[in-house]
């Protein structure tokens, strides 16, 4: 083998690993995903509805659930939890309601993402109706109540007795496209000729 | 290897034919440009991250300028956040980075017997794109809405949402110089790889080449994650992508994950060739063999592979579970032990050595105290408790300037100091080099060592303003950052009396202690060496 081969044989093996390792910087993302789903280390909780069946409520222990709310940076909505805090038995239905009012001129389009601290507890909030799994539209002035319906899995680990729901409200507006297409179900009635 | 001597042999014929004669040296601008000669590009190299220091360095005077009082005197906030990112990417990617480049582009062939670097044309690219890319983040700070002013992170969403639109640019010259790392690091395994000189064992390749070699696989293994990095902020901010944004399912948290699994691996890319060129210079004043010759190649190796599990270490305030932590901090911990290792072997061949203090020295003695220093304050910051006291404040500028200024900036310049008469011909100007390395060494502690106590007290980074009780401190800070900015200068005397061939002939081993096939061949050193392979017994 020639000097010139063995260094485009070189070569190649070697651009292939810088390929590869680009390749592997945007494998991080949906590892980064999975990583943190079985974990669940990241507080990021489930983004489709858990199925309530036979349960048994464990009424011999109780948890603290807590919730709070924020908006982003630039987001102008009120937004806020009718409940901050609650105690629920393991495996028990509870609903919790937040407001939400849009005090812009305009109509927009909000996304709320939760966020559980420990993160571990995120793994065991199971919710079965919430707000946060689709974006929520609202017109200029409008206001709504949200329904988030949860229960606590009685595998919860025995050491966490207390934990927070944290909810960032996110202006989806710009990306949301065509504001009309879908009124936002839990939108109070308005009055007809504006206030 | 005696393979290694067959294939050489007509590879040196046909370089031959390329230059009709081998002291034919091409005139002019054109002798740049298109030169493939690993002499001139690591020339190439050198100036270019001599002038980016340059360039940086004033970037952290305006720093220092500002800062000199409390309040804001001279320059508005976002001007300031600019000042502290550009010389943030200048310093490490255009004065670090390509220095070390030079110094591989310059010693590696000469040191393993080859002729040239394994790739000519290929080395000439990966010079040349290298102005460009700083061209562009350079001329993005005059434009409407200034530069990149989101530090040299660039944690998103302060690079995504809140950026201007000049960060377009700056994705665009990290890409280049990425691409510039990468082509440099191929060609640097490729020619340790192939062109060995006969004789020349992995075993007996001088610590400089070691370390390189090391270094090189860690550039090709993280400068692409830095390109998905940028490629991502990119998508996000222009093409509509959340990689990065909650709202759209991201997570900015992530962000942090994969810059960090790049960044930490290239804090060891700008320290471990400073390894190497201590390891040369120590035996070389000391005169005696290196003490522990092994086991600094394995401590090398053992540092580059721990350098990919401890990225999360800059993160301990984002809130991983303590477990997590934990592992990080004991990884991190872990680190100091090759790295212990190598100071110790350093201080082992000084122990009962024939010891003379020439510049180069002075400079390699310097840099294993103070790296030592920046070293301690690591591992004080690898403390996951009082790192959440100590993050974001100037006690880790200290400590990375400690590491980056006095380490990796010290051993390049100790690594001028120790090869410049043998590429020029002609000793340098030793009375500049001592006013150079005192003025340096006394002004860079001036300013480094008092951060130590400001972060300690609470002052954060990245500010142009702060509170009153800091005002002392940071007088001396930017005092001491004046004189050494001015100290550079008496460098840049230096190496122009040198470059203009100026001071006494040198013999070939130039240092009496020298060892190593680059001593063998004349001073200067030829335009081609090594045609012929030498070999090494």
């Amino acid at each position: 083998m020639t000097q010139a081969n063995a260094n485009n044989k070189m070569v190649i093996k070697l651009v292939v690993i810088v390929f590869g390792m680009f390749g592997f910087g945007f494998a991080l993302v949906p590892l980064y995903d999975v990583f943190c789903d079985v974990t669940g280390i990241n507080g990021k909780t489930e983004n489709t509805a858990a199925v309530y069946e036979s349960i048994e409520i464990d009424e011999s222990r109780e948890v603290t659930v807590e919730f709070i709310t924020r908006t982003n940076t630039g987001m102008p909505w009120e937004f806020r939890a009718q409940t901050t805090r609650m105690k629920v038995h393991p495996g028990e239905l509870n609903t919790v309601s937040f407001y939400v009012r849009n005090p812009a001129s305009t109509n927009m389009m909000a996304q709320a993402i939760p966020s559980v601290s420990p993160g571990m507890a995120a793994l065991y909030l199971n919710k079965t109706e919430c707000f946060c799994f689709n974006q929520q539209p609202l017109n200029a002035g409008a206001e709504a109540y949200m329904p988030m319906q949860f229960y606590v899995d009685p595998q919860l680990p025995e050491d966490i007795s207390y934990f927070t729901v944290q909810y960032t409200l996110f202006d989806v507006t710009a990306r949301a496209g065509d504001m009309k297409t879908k009124p936002n179900p839990y939108m109070v009635p308005q009055p007809e000729s504006g206030r | 290897m005696s393979k290694a001597n067959e294939v050489i042999a007509p590879n040196v014929a046909a370089h031959h034919e390329d230059h009709d004669h081998h002291s034919h040296i091409p005139k002019g601008i054109t002798r740049w440009l298109f030169t493939t000669n690993h002499k001139d590009i690591g020339t190439l190299y050198l100036w270019f991250a001599f002038i980016m220091f340059l360039i940086g360095g004033a970037m952290a005077m305006v720093i220092r300028a500002e800062l000199f009082q409390p309040g804001l005197q001279i320059v508005e906030p976002n001007f300031f956040n600019q000042m502290t990112t550009v010389h943030g990417l200048i310093m490490v990617f255009g004065a670090v980075m390509p220095a070390f480049t030079g110094l591989a582009n310059w010693l590696i062939p000469m040191m393993i017997g080859a002729p040239d670097m394994a790739l000519p044309r290929m080395n000439n690219w990966s010079f040349w794109i290298l102005p460009g890319a700083f061209l562009i983040l350079l001329s993005s700070l005059f434009l409407e809405g200034g530069g990149p002013a989101f530090g040299w992170t660039f944690y998103a969403p302060l690079s995504t949402t809140y950026s201007g639109d000049s960060t377009a640019l700056f994705v665009f010259s990290v890409h280049i110089m990425g691409i510039s790392s990468i082509m440099g690091a191929i060609n640097v395994i490729v020619t340790i790889f192939n062109m060995r000189a006969p004789g020349m064992t992995w075993m007996k390749m001088p610590l400089f080449v070691w370390t390189w070699l090391i270094t090189a696989f860690l550039l090709i293994a993280v400068m692409p994650v830095l390109a998905g990095a940028v490629t991502m902020v990119l998508t996000d901010k222009f093409f509509g992508t959340s990689f990065f944004d909650a709202a759209g399912g991201g997570d900015p948290v992530m962000f942090q994950h994969i810059f960090w699994f790049f960044g930490h691996p290239e804090v060891y890319i700008m320290i471990l060739p400073a390894f190497g060129i201590i390891s040369q210079i120590v035996p070389t004043f000391s005169r005696k063999k290196l003490f522990g010759y092994a086991s600094m190649v394995y401590a090398t190796g053992s540092i580059a592979l721990l350098s990919f599990v401890v990225w999360a270490h800059h993160m301990f305030t984002t809130g991983m579970p303590v477990y997590m932590e934990m592992f990080f901090m004991f990884a991190t911990m872990l680190i100091s032990v090759p790295t212990g290792v190598k100071v110790f072997n350093w201080v082992a061949t000084m122990w009962r050595g024939s010891l003379t203090f020439e510049m180069p020295m002075m400079f390699a003695i310097a840099f294993i105290v103070l790296f030592t220093i920046g070293g301690l304050s690591g591992l004080m910051l690898a403390i996951v408790p009082v790192d959440f006291q100590y993050h974001d404040t100037y006690f880790v500028v200290a400590h990375f300037h400690y590491v980056l200024v006095t380490g990796a900036i010290f051993s390049i310049m100790a690594a001028v100091y120790y090869w410049l008469p043998k590429w020029t011909g002609k000793m340098y100007h030793t009375g500049l080099a001592k006013w150079h390395f005192w003025c340096s060494l006394v002004s860079v502690n001036v300013l480094f060592f008092p951060m130590h106590f400001v972060g300690l007290a609470g002052m954060p980074r990245r500010i142009p303003d702060y509170a009153l009780q800091f005002a002392d401190f940071n007088k001396w800070i930017s005092l001491g950052g004046f004189a050494f900015g001015l100290s550079q200068l008496i460098f840049l005397a230096l190496l122009i009396k040198a470059c203009k061939k100026q001071g006494e002939p040198v013999s070939s081993q130039v240092w009496e202690g020298a060892e190593g096939l680059e001593w063998e061949i004349p001073s200067p050193a030829p335009y081609h060496t090594f045609e012929t392979p030498p070999v090494v017994k």
